[in-house]
């Protein structure tokens, strides 16, 4: 079995309390198509399991078999320097369908960003160093494709359906002592 | 049940179609790591095929100056053709006549079902089996043993 290398920091996209019993962490791609299945599961999730349940986000772009991964991923980035990460993530997952610049230029101006300022961050791959870093650190730990989760730092071994999902973020739950 | 060639072994060496005019043999690589991917057919459906991963691992294989080689009982022209529809950046090789007879010089071969396993290897550079690993046939195995070993290869000797 494969466990997360790569501890949660401050660094992180992160939904959730810190001191949250159970902690998932998802490698995803914004253009894998599975990775959009699995978006409304782990809302469901973080809905069921509440304050109980911390979801960390990290890039995993396969950017050549899916152009857009890494313009989408550097949007997230950039509206994530604005304390949007979560909006521009849940916006590029909803209107998967549509991925594309049109897409993302238009999520950037529903949430308020400078256009200009996502447009350049486009250009010049400013997060391109975080982004690789994500997609190394998945590789360390044993990434093997999108989306791949870990929960409590084990590899999720079953599928991305909800019932999984819950099933084992409850079985990590029992495992943890109550306070 | 026979296994993949262990560390230690010394790597068979081999002769094979890269493309359709083109031959590759292992001690061309001679003096650089090689990562050796076995793998059962082209056209894998889903986004974590594992050539497509490797494919974005492949600047961090370089880094090691390692050479990665694809190779399955597929013909060179369909080789091709999924290189491209895939753009992999590195050489997939048809082990397509004698079907097989590499994988099977590296203990890499399914009998019954006449494909590669998916197997990986990590050659040093004096042609020797550093690691090896045979994984279950449907799993994609990740490269995070691959990365693993060529960390751990010995430094090259400069004199």
């Amino acid at each position: 079995m494969s466990l997360l290398r790569i501890p949660v920091t401050p660094a992180d996209h992160v939904d959730g309390p810190n001191d949250a019993p159970v902690t998932m962490v998802e490698y995803g791609d914004y253009e894998c198509p599975f990775c959009g299945l699995a978006f409304p599961n782990v809302k469901l999730a973080q809905k069921r399991f509440g304050k109980k349940l911390r979801f960390v986000f990290r890039h995993f772009p396969l950017t050549e078999a899916h152009p857009f991964a890494e313009t989408a991923a550097e949007a997230a980035e950039y509206a994530g320097a604005h304390d949007l990460f979560w909006e521009m993530h849940d916006g590029l997952y909803a209107n998967q369908d549509q991925l594309g610049l049109t897409l993302i230029l238009g999520l950037g101006r529903a949430l308020g960003l400078s256009d200009l300022g996502l447009r350049d961050t486009i250009a010049q791959r400013r997060y391109a160093a975080k982004i690789q870093a994500d997609f190394l650190g998945g590789v360390r730990s044993g990434v093997n494709g999108t989306p791949s989760f870990f929960i409590n730092g084990e590899k999720h071994a079953g599928s991305y359906s909800y019932q999984e999902l819950a099933a084992a973020i409850d079985a990590h739950l029992q495992a943890v002592p109550a306070r | 049940m026979v296994g993949v060639l262990a560390p230690g072994a010394a790597a068979p060496d081999f002769t094979l179609r890269v493309t359709p005019d083109q031959y590759l043999s292992l001690r061309d690589l001679s003096g650089k790591p090689v990562v050796m991917t076995f793998y059962p057919a082209d056209w894998s459906p889903v986004c974590g095929d594992q050539m497509a991963l490797y494919n974005q691992v492949l600047p961090e294989f370089r880094k090691h100056e390692a050479e990665l080689l694809g190779i399955s009982v597929d013909g060179a022209w369909c080789h091709e053709a999924f290189a491209k529809d895939r753009h992999l950046h590195f050489p997939l090789l048809a082990d397509f006549e004698p079907k097989g007879d590499v994988a099977k010089r590296y203990g890499a071969y399914r009998m019954g079902e006449g494909v590669c396993e998916r197997a990986l290897f990590v050659i040093d550079r004096k042609g020797v089996i550093f690691w090896s690993y045979l994984s279950p046939i449907a799993v994609n195995p990740g490269a995070d043993g691959i990365l693993d070993a060529l960390e751990k290869l010995p430094a090259v000797v400069t004199s």
